[in-house]
């Protein structure tokens, strides 16, 4: 599971970062929203895999009996997912308004702050 | 839980929250001083804990180290939050006069005490995963005054910013992952002491490059710094203020923390690197300096090669090095955002910030003059002002070691600071304004709430340039907890390592 997973994460990757070499920002967003899911997905790995072995806690004791599945990378994951859906929300408004105010989403058109010298 | 730990942190999400609600009675900027105020209060009695005490740690919800979060202060925390607070409350004064009504009604307090929120956080926690979060709730709040009420040039600069820290967030994130799967905790005083354990160090190493990588984006080092001198010269000017002086600064003092406690187990090559890199970002950023002309420009790029100094003083690794890379810090902040807030000045005064286009203001205006030289002057290091001690010791540590070439680049980089700020010195304020303007003071609205903040932190430059010996002690007494962080583990774990 850990080594199909580790492929998945490979090829999310490299996907991502495919398209985050465009010069069009739509795609770079599509691409940095991949590497983000590919770096939850690290996280998730990272914490070990445990096939249907939920971490409850039987009464009468302290803690969960044999193996579990690792509840903290999860909470990680959780908090990640959330985190980089409001910046990518955010990112996406910012394209929108790029592309209203400026009329392009190439990257390489965009010198209103950074206007080419006159040589 | 300990309210001095909790304070610095409660008191601007409060004053956030309250200026959000009080935005449309222009009343948020009140708020935002009395937060501010508030905080620099709680934050100087978070430094006489830590002065008291040494290393303090707090449970957040009670749950023991490492299964909790941990918010801990040791001294180089404490006096991070102390700078940031002082920082805050300037640029809080000086925002009434720089941000406007429809900026006010937008929510510009509130984002700014956010901001100062989790720049605290994030010197304060004791958790790798928690620091994702503040540097976070760091990084949207810096996105929504970047591009508020923004034109063309703010949401130009806003792409970049926004995409290149992205980057740099989502490698972070990817580094936690890698460093939990590989020592099973995310506690900086638990890593202290599991990373020796780890089986494959070569591994532990590219997770280090990783994190290097991730930081070093935010703290804006060669080759990774594109994003800083496309952006800061866009927003507000109490905006770029902060920023530049405090944002950078947040990655600086994550890789202090990073490699002087986590990763020091291969120092011959994680530290070559960045010894490499600080070399490349001195010289890169004050030569970029040198080809700009607007004044945030250039001072956006001396934001760069400051940073250099910063992390030679890390890639060293000596107590001496170390301590100068803590009094630079302290310095430059307070030196970067004062010259920000004179940009702004100028500014109204002459109408732009292309040097070329403006001038006249040692005629006019003789006070904002001297408020000009007394920063640029530190950050040349001209003594007796605080830069000059901060590139003082960093030179000193540099000979102490025998590297001449690092130590010659170190000085010629001071001698092109000059360079630039000479140019903006004759530009700006000698020669006489190309359209004939002779801007007073006088004629400045709000003139009290701009120049009292720039006079305050210039007075702190000339005290600590004139009496260096208290900060030096401090910085000393800051480095020995870095290099030997067994009570900053005992304060956390609550056990002698």
């Amino acid at each position: 599971m850990e080594q199909l997973l580790s492929v998945l994460i490979g090829v999310l990757v490299a996907s991502a970062v495919y398209l985050m070499l465009s010069r069009n920002l739509l795609r770079f967003l599509f691409g940095l929203i991949l590497l983000s899911n590919a770096a939850n997905l690290t996280i998730f790995v990272a914490g070990r895999l445990t096939p249907g072995a939920p971490p409850l806690v039987p009464d009468g004791f302290d803690a969960p009996i044999g193996d579990v599945a690792n509840a903290l990378p999860q909470a990680l994951v959780l908090t990640a997912i959330v985190i980089g859906f409001g910046l990518f929300a955010f990112a996406l408004v910012l394209a929108f308004r790029a592309y209203q105010s400026l009329g392009t989403l190439n990257t390489d058109e965009m010198r209103v702050a950074e206007p080419k010298e006159n040589t | 839980m300990s309210w001095y730990l909790t304070l610095p942190l409660v008191i601007p999400f409060a004053a956030a929250i309250t200026a959000y609600l009080m935005r449309r009675s222009h009343l948020g900027r009140w708020v935002s001083i009395i937060g501010s105020s508030l905080g620099l209060a709680a934050s100087i009695a978070l430094m006489i804990v830590v002065l008291d005490q040494g290393v303090v740690a707090g449970q957040m919800g009670n749950w023991p180290a490492p299964f909790g979060i941990t918010l801990v202060a040791d001294l180089l925390s404490a006096v991070m939050v102390l700078i940031t607070a002082i920082t805050g409350f300037a640029v809080a004064i000086y925002a009434l006069g720089d941000i406007t009504e429809r900026q006010e009604e937008l929510g510009y307090h509130a984002l700014f005490q956010i901001l100062l929120a989790g720049v605290t956080g994030a010197f304060l926690t004791g958790d790798l995963f928690n620091l994702y979060v503040w540097f976070e709730v760091m990084l949207i709040a810096s996105f929504g005054l970047l591009i508020l009420n923004g034109g063309k040039e703010q949401i130009d600069g806003g792409v970049k910013y926004v995409a290149l820290n992205l980057i740099s967030t989502i490698l972070f994130l990817t580094g936690i992952g890698l460093l939990y799967g590989m020592t099973g905790t995310l506690n900086f005083a638990d890593l202290a002491l599991k990373v020796e354990g780890v089986e494959n160090q070569g591994l532990l190493t590219v997770v280090a490059m990783m994190f290097m990588v991730a930081f070093g984006v935010k703290a804006a080092v060669f080759p990774l710094f594109f994003w800083l001198p496309a952006a800061y010269h866009t927003p507000s000017f109490a905006v770029s203020a902060v920023f530049a002086g405090l944002l950078t600064k947040v990655g600086v003092y994550a890789l202090i923390r990073m490699f002087t406690m986590v990763f020091d187990h291969d120092i011959g090559f994680t530290h070559t690197v960045l010894l490499w890199v600080a070399c490349f970002t001195m010289v890169i950023g004050v030569l970029g300096a040198a080809a700009q002309s607007d004044f945030r420009k250039i001072l956006s790029f001396h934001i760069i090669s400051q940073i250099g100094y910063m992390i030679l003083g890390l890639a060293l690794m000596t107590p001496l090095a170390l301590m100068g890379a803590v009094f630079y810090l302290v310095h430059h902040i307070i030196v970067k955002a004062n010259l920000f807030l004179i940009a702004g000045i100028a500014k109204r005064l002459t109408g732009g910030t292309e040097v070329y286009q403006i001038g006249g203001l040692y005629k006019s205006a003789p006070f904002l003059a001297i408020l000009f030289l007394i920063p640029a002057f530190s950050l040349a290091g001209f003594p007796p002002l605080s830069g000059f001690w901060a590139k003082y010791i960093i030179v000193k540590a540099t000979l102490d070691v025998e590297m001449w070439f690092v130590a010659f680049i170190a000085l010629a980089v001071g001698l092109m600071t000059i360079y630039s700020m000479t140019k903006i010195w004759a530009e700006a304020f000698w020669k006489p304004h190309p359209k004939g303007i002779e801007p007073e003071l006088k004629t400045l609205p709000n003139k009290a709430a701009q120049l009292i903040p720039v006079a305050g932190l210039a007075v702190l430059t000339i005290i600590i340039g004139l009496n260096p010996e208290p900060f030096v002690i401090f910085a000393e007494r800051t480095t020995a907890q870095l290099l030997d962080p067994s009570p900053y583990i005992a304060a956390v774990l609550g056990v002698t390592p």
